[in-house]
C-alpha cells in the first residue's frame, strides 16, 4: 500500500476530484495549507512598494492506495491539476505499513 | 452676511451633512485603516477610531465647542462660557451660521473634531497601548485641536489674517498628519513594517465611504444650501475623480501594473487636496489641484518615508499631511472670486494670497508638531505609549481585547 500526498494549486481541487472518482479512487483527505517551492512565493506591490509573499496557498490531498492503482492514481492527479506555470506543486509517495478500518476492525488491503 | 433668519432648507442639508461627516469616521476610517493592518490588528486598529469619536463627542459638548468657536481671547482660543451647552436655548442661531441652529452647528463641528483625530491612528497601529491612545485623544483635543480651529474658524489670528480653509486643509488634515509623524517618531518602528492589507475588502467599503461623507464635509462646510454647497460638491467630487486616476498612472509608471488600493489612495489624497480649496475653485481648479496631490503622495510615501525611515504605518502623514498642505497652498493660487467673493487666489490677480497660506500652513504645522511630541512625550514617561514586544509579535487583538476578529 501506498500513501500519495498531493499538493495542488486550491483552484484545481474540483477537477482532481473529479478524475480520481472516474478510476474509482473515492476516499481522500483534503486540508488547506501554505506553503512555498524554489521561487519562494510571489511579489505583491502596495503603495509602490513590493512585498514578497512567501507563503501561498495550496490544497493537500491524502490518499491511500493499493500498490497496483499508484500510478492510476498519479496519472490522473498531474494530468489535471498541471497548468504548466510555476506553483502547480508537487506529489509525495511512501509506502504505507498497515490500515485499518475503525468502523469494523479490518487490516490491510481489504481496509484501503 | 445673511440675515439671522432660521431657514429650514439650510438646517435639514445640515444636519444631513453632520450625519454624512459622522459616517466618514464610523465606519469610513476604521474600515479603511482596518482593512489595510494585519488581520492580529483589525479590532484594535477599529476600536481606536470608534474610541476617538466618542470621547471627542463627549468634551466637545462639555467645554470643546466654546473654546474652538466662542467668543475670541486675543485670537488665542474662544471664551470658555455655555459649559455644557448651559444657557444656549434651543432656538437660538449660530453666530457664524446665522440661518441654522447653533446646536446644528455644535454637532457639525464635532464630527470635524472626531475625523481628525480618528486619522492619526493610522499612524500608530499596531504598536500603541490602548491606555495611551484614550489619553492621547482628550489631551491632544484640547492642546491642539481646539487652539487650531479657533485660529482658522472661531475668529483667532489666522483667520483675521485671511487664511482660507473651506473645510479643513490645514485644521483637520494637516493638523492630523503632521501630529502622526511626531507621534511615529516618538513610538518608533514596527518589527514588521510591511504594508501588506489583511483584508482591502474593508479599505474599499471604508474609502467609499470617506468619498461618500466627504459630501457632507465640503459641501456642508458652505454652512447653508445653495450656490456655494453646490459648487464645493462638484468641486470635491472632480478633484477626487482626477487624483484617482492620477495615482493609478503612477502606480503605472513606478511599478508597471495599476492597483486598487492605489486608487484609493489616489481618492482619499484628492479628497484631501480639495478640502480647503472647495468652496473657492472651479471645476478647472481642482482638477489641476486632484492630479498633482496624488504625485505629491506618492513621492512622499514611496520616496521621502523610505529615505528617513520613519514608521507612518498606513501612511497618514504621506496623504493627510502633504496632500493638506498642498491643498491650502493651491487654495491660494486658484480661489476665484465669481465662485466666493471671500478668496481671491493668485491666479485672480492676488499673488499675497500664496503668502498669507504659507504662514497657515507653517503655524499650524509648526505648533502641532511640538504640541504633539510634548503631549506624546509625557504619556510615553507616564503610561507608556508602546505595547511590549509579545503583544506586539502576537497581535493587539487577544492581547489587549481578548476578542479576534476571525474564527475561521
Amino acid at each position: 500500500m501506498k500513501g500519495i500526498t498531493a499538493i495542488i494549486r486550491p483552484d484545481k481541487l474540483e477537477v482532481v476530484k473529479e478524475a480520481l472518482q472516474e478510476i474509482q479512487c473515492n476516499g481522500v483527505t483534503v486540508t488547506e495549507v501554505k506553503g512555498r517551492g524554489r521561487q519562494l512565493g510571489i511579489t505583491e506591490s502596495y503603495r509602490g512598494r513590493d512585498y514578497k509573499v512567501d507563503l501561498l496557498p495550496k490544497t493537500r490531498l491524502e490518499i491511500i492506495v493499493n500498490d497496483e492503482d499508484t500510478e492510476d492514481v498519479i496519472d490522473a492527479i498531474v494530468k489535471t491539476a498541471q497548468t504548466g506555470d510555476i506553483g502547480d506543486g508537487k506529489i509525495f509517495i511512501s509506502p504505507v505499513d498497515d490500515v485499518v478500518r475503525i468502523r469494523t476492525g479490518e487490516r490491510g488491503q481489504k481496509a484501503v | 452676511m445673511v440675515d439671522a433668519i432660521l431657514n429650514s432648507g439650510d438646517t435639514a442639508w445640515m444636519l444631513t451633512s453632520t450625519a454624512l461627516v459622522m459616517l466618514m469616521t464610523l465606519p469610513g476610517v476604521a474600515l479603511f485603516y482596518g482593512g489595510l493592518t494585519k488581520k492580529e490588528n483589525v479590532l484594535n486598529t477599529i476600536f481606536l477610531s470608534f474610541m476617538a469619536f466618542a470621547i471627542t463627542s463627549i468634551i466637545w459638548v462639555i467645554y470643546g465647542y466654546p473654546l474652538a468657536f466662542g467668543t475670541d481671547v486675543m485670537g488665542i482660543i474662544g471664551n470658555p462660557a455655555n459649559i455644557l451647552m448651559n444657557g444656549i436655548d434651543p432656538n437660538v442661531l449660530a453666530p457664524l451660521a446665522p440661518t441654522i441652529p447653533l446646536f446644528v452647528y455644535v454637532a457639525f463641528q464635532m464630527t470635524f473634531a472626531a475625523i481628525t483625530v480618528a486619522l492619526i491612528s493610522g499612524a500608530i497601529v499596531d504598536r500603541m497601548k490602548f491606555s495611551a491612545w484614550l489619553a492621547f485623544v482628550p489631551i491632544w483635543i484640547t492642546l491642539v485641536y481646539l487652539p487650531i480651529s479657533h485660529w482658522v474658524w472661531g475668529g483667532g489670528w489666522l483667520a483675521k489674517l485671511g487664511v482660507l480653509d473651506f473645510a479643513g486643509g490645514t485644521v483637520v488634515h494637516m493638523n492630523a498628519g503632521i501630529a502622526a509623524l511626531a507621534l511615529v517618531l516618538l513610538i518608533g518602528k514596527r518589527k514588521d513594517i510591511r504594508l501588506l492589507p489583511h483584508n482591502l475588502g474593508y479599505s474599499v467599503i471604508g474609502a467609499a465611504l470617506l468619498w461618500f461623507g466627504w459630501f457632507g464635509f465640503n459641501a456642508g462646510s458652505a454652512l447653508s444650501a445653495g450656490g456655494l454647497a453646490s459648487s464645493a460638491f462638484l468641486a470635491t467630487n472632480t478633484a477626487t475623480a482626477a487624483a484617482l486616476i492620477s495615482w493609478v498612472m503612477m502606480d503605472v509608471i513606478k511599478t508597471g501594473k495599476p492597483t486598487l488600493l492605489g486608487a484609493l489612495s489616489g481618492a482619499v489624497a484628492g479628497l484631501v487636496a480639495i478640502t480647503p480649496a472647495a468652496g473657492f475653485v472651479t471645476v478647472g481648479g481642482a482638477i489641476v489641484i486632484g492630479f498633482v496631490v496624488s504625485i505629491l503622495c506618492y513621492f512622499a510615501i514611496s520616496t521621502i518615508k523610505t529615505r528617513f525611515g520613519y514608521d507612518d504605518a498606513l501612511d497618514v502623514f504621506g496623504i493627510h499631511a502633504v496632500g493638506g498642505a498642498w491643498g491650502a497652498l493651491a487654495t491660494g493660487i486658484f480661489a476665484a472670486p465669481f465662485i466666493n467673493s471671500l478668496g481671491t487666489g493668485a491666479l485672480y490677480g492676488n499673488p499675497g494670497q500664496i503668502g498669507i497660506q504659507l504662514i497657515g500652513i507653517a503655524s499650524v504645522g509648526i505648533y502641532t508638531f511640538v504640541m504633539t511630541l510634548l503631549i506624546g512625550k509625557v504619556l510615553d514617561k507616564t503610561i507608556g505609549l508602546r505595547v511590549d514586544e509579545r503583544t506586539e509579535i502576537e497581535g493587539l487583538d487577544t492581547h489587549l481585547h481578548e476578542e479576534s476578529g476571525y474564527r475561521i
